[in-house]
C-alpha cells in the first residue's frame, strides 16, 4: 500500500465519520467538532490528490497545499462565528453560566478542567 | 566517522523512544493523576531530550542543531508549565481521576 | 512492506480512531480534547504528504487555535449537555448507511484515481523566477492565486464583524469576553512573560523563512497570536475594545494593502494584482508583513469572541 493509499482511505473514512456525527449528534457543539472533522477528511482528500501530483522536484502540487491552508483559516474562522453564535444563543436562553471569573490566586486553566 | 554518526543516532533514539513508550504505558497505566505525571515527564523531557540528542549528528549545520535544541528546551518549558497546572488542580480536587 | 509504510498504517490507524472517539465519546469536553489530539496528528500526516507548509498551519490553527477555541466554548457550555435529546434510531440507522455510501465513494474515488496525475507542480516552479522566491506554496498564495488569499482575508474580516455584531446592548462595541485574572506568582504567569519575546521571535522567523522554505504569513500570525493570547488568559493584557480605531486599522490593514497593490496592478501594469516584476519581491514582502499583523490581530479577536463588557468602567 502506497503513502497515497493509506492516507486517501483514512481521510475518506475521516470525512464520513464527521457526516455521521453531523446529522445523528443533537448537541451544537459537537456539530461543530464534526463539521470541522469533515472538513479535515476533505482537507487531506486535498492533500492526497496533491502528493499524486509531486513533479518538478516538490513532494506535492503546491497549488492544492495553498488551497487547504487557505482553507483551514477559513474553517476556524467560520468556527469561531458558530462559537460565538452558539454561545450568544444559551446567553439569551440562560443555559449558559456566567462569565467564567477565575478568582485571585486561581489559573484561569483551572476553571476549564 | 559517518558511521559512528549514524550509529549515536540510533542508539539514542532508541532510548529516547523506549522512554516514550515508557511513559505511555505509566500514563495508561498509573492509578492518579500525580502519578500520571510523573510518567509523562519521563516522556516529554527525557525522551524528547534522547530524540534531540541522537537527531543532533545527523543536523546539516550548527543553526539547525541549535534549533532542535531550541525545540527540547521549549518542550521542557511547556511540560513543567503545564504538569504545574495539572498537579496544581489535582491538588485542589478538581479531578477526580 | 517497508517500515514507512508500518508507520503511515499505524499513524492513519490512530488518526482514525481518535476520529472516532471524538465522535462517540459522550462528554463533549473529552470529545474536544480528542479533536485538538486529532489536529495534531493529522499535522503528522500532512508532514508525511510532504506538505509542510500546510503541517505547520494545522498544527497551529487547526489544533493550536482551534483546540483553545473548542475548549473555552465546551467549558462555558458545561450544562448544556444535559438538555439534548436522544436521536431517534432511525435517524441514526440512515445517518450511518449514507456515511458508510459516501467512505465507500470517496474512497473509490481515491483508489481509481487518473494516471499519471495532473499537475500544476512544474508549471508553479517554471515561473517561480517571476517572483524571486523559491517556496512554491508562498508563490502560489501571494502571486499565482493572490485572488484567493485576498478574498480570505476579506472572508476573516467579515467573521470578525460577525462575532463583533453578536454583542448585546450594554457590551456595544466594548471588551471581548470575560477579564481573565491569574495569580501573579504563578507558574502560567511566569510562562506568560517568558514566553511571548521567544514567540514573538519565532512567529518573525517563520513569515520570514516562507520566503523560501515552509512557512509564511499565517503560521506566522497564529504563533503571534497565540502569545497575545497567553497574555490575555493570564491577565497581563486586557483584550482592546473593539470601537478602539487603531484595533480597526490592523484589522483592514492587511486586505487594504491587498486591495491597493491590485488596483495599481490594474492601473499601470496588465491586470488585476499583477506586480511589476523588479518589484514583486518587495511588494509581496510588504503584503506579507502586513497580512501578518492582520491574520494575528483577527485570529486572536475570533478566540476572544464577541463583546461582554461595556467600554466603559
Amino acid at each position: 500500500m502506497s503513502t497515497v493509499t493509506v492516507f486517501g482511505l483514512c481521510a475518506a473514512a475521516v470525512a464520513s465519520l464527521g457526516l455521521y456525527g453531523l446529522i445523528t449528534d443533537p448537541r451544537p457543539l459537537r456539530k461543530i467538532i464534526a463539521f470541522n472533522l469533515l472538513g479535515s477528511g476533505v482537507f487531506l482528500l486535498f492533500g492526497v490528490v496533491g502528493r499524486r501530483g509531486a513533479a518538478a522536484g516538490i513532494g506535492n502540487d503546491p497549488v492544492p497545499q495553498a488551497l487547504v491552508i487557505t482553507g483551514i483559516v477559513v474553517a476556524f474562522s467560520a468556527t469561531a462565528l458558530a462559537i460565538a453564535l452558539l454561545l450568544r444563543l444559551f446567553q439569551t436562553t440562560a443555559f449558559l453560566e456566567p462569565s467564567i471569573r477565575a478568582a485571585p490566586g486561581d489559573d484561569p486553566d483551572r476553571a476549564a478542567s | 566517522m559517518s558511521l559512528a554518526r549514524d550509529m549515536m543516532t540510533v542508539a539514542a533514539v532508541s532510548a529516547g523512544a523506549f522512554f516514550f513508550l515508557a511513559g505511555t504505558v505509566g500514563l495508561l497505566r498509573f492509578p492518579d493523576t500525580l502519578t500520571r505525571l510523573h510518567a509523562l515527564t519521563k516522556a516529554d523531557n527525557l525522551g524528547l531530550g534522547l530524540v534531540v540528542l541522537g537527531l543532533l549528528p545527523q543536523a546539516a549545520g550548527l543553526r539547525d542543531g541549535l534549533k532542535l535544541v531550541g525545540i527540547w528546551l521549549l518542550g521542557l518549558l511547556a511540560g513543567a508549565t503545564v504538569s504545574q497546572l495539572i498537579a496544581r488542580a489535582a491538588r485542589h480536587g478538581q479531578l477526580n481521576r | 512492506m517497508s517500515i514507512a509504510t508500518v508507520f503511515e498504517i499505524v499513524l492513519a490507524a490512530v488518526v482514525l480512531g481518535l476520529g472516532v472517539w471524538t465522535i462517540v465519546v459522550p462528554e463533549t469536553f473529552s470529545a474536544t480534547v480528542g479533536f485538538v489530539a486529532y489536529g495534531l496528528l493529522v499535522a503528522l500526516v500532512w508532514v508525511r504528504l510532504d506538505a509542510v507548509d500546510v503541517a505547520l498551519t494545522e498544527a497551529a490553527i487547526g489544533g493550536g487555535l482551534g483546540g483553545v477555541l473548542l475548549l473555552g466554548a465546551a467549558a462555558r457550555l458545561r450544562d448544556a449537555d444535559l438538555m439534548a435529546e436522544k436521536t431517534p434510531g432511525t435517524l441514526r440507522a440512515s445517518a450511518a448507511a449514507l456515511s458508510v455510501l459516501m467512505a465507500a465513494a470517496l474512497a473509490g474515488a481515491v483508489l481509481v484515481l487518473p494516471d499519471p496525475a495532473p499537475t500544476l507542480a512544474p508549471a508553479a516552479v517554471a515561473k517561480a523566477g517571476a517572483t524571486s522566491l523559491s517556496n512554491p506554496v508562498t508563490n502560489v498564495l501571494m502571486a499565482f492565486r493572490a485572488m484567493d488569499t485576498m478574498l480570505e482575508k476579506i472572508v476573516l474580516l467579515l467573521a470578525v464583524v460577525g462575532v463583533w455584531s453578536l454583542a448585546s446592548d450594554f457590551a456595544w462595541g466594548g471588551r471581548p469576553g470575560p477579564r481573565h485574572e491569574a495569580d501573579p506568582r504563578g507558574v502560567l504567569v511566569f510562562l506568560a512573560r517568558l514566553l511571548p519575546p521567544i514567540g514573538i521571535v519565532v512567529g518573525i522567523h517563520v513569515l520570514w523563512a516562507g520566503a523560501d522554505q515552509p512557512g509564511g504569513a499565517f503560521q506566522g500570525g497564529a504563533i503571534l497570536a497565540s502569545m497575545w493570547l497567553l497574555a490575555i488568559m493570564t491577565g497581563l493584557a486586557d483584550t482592546p475594545s473593539v470601537s478602539l480605531r487603531w484595533i480597526r486599522l490592523i484589522l483592514v490593514a492587511g486586505p487594504g494593502l491587498f486591495l491597493v497593490v491590485g488596483l495599481v496592478g490594474l492601473l499601470f501594469d496588465d491586470a488585476f494584482l499583477s506586480y511589476p516584476p523588479a518589484l514583486a519581491k518587495p511588494l509581496i514582502l510588504g503584503i506579507e508583513v502586513t497580512m501578518t499583523l492582520t491574520i494575528a490581530a483577527t485570529l486572536g479577536l475570533l478566540l476572544a469572541g464577541a463583546p461582554e463588557r461595556s467600554a466603559q468602567p
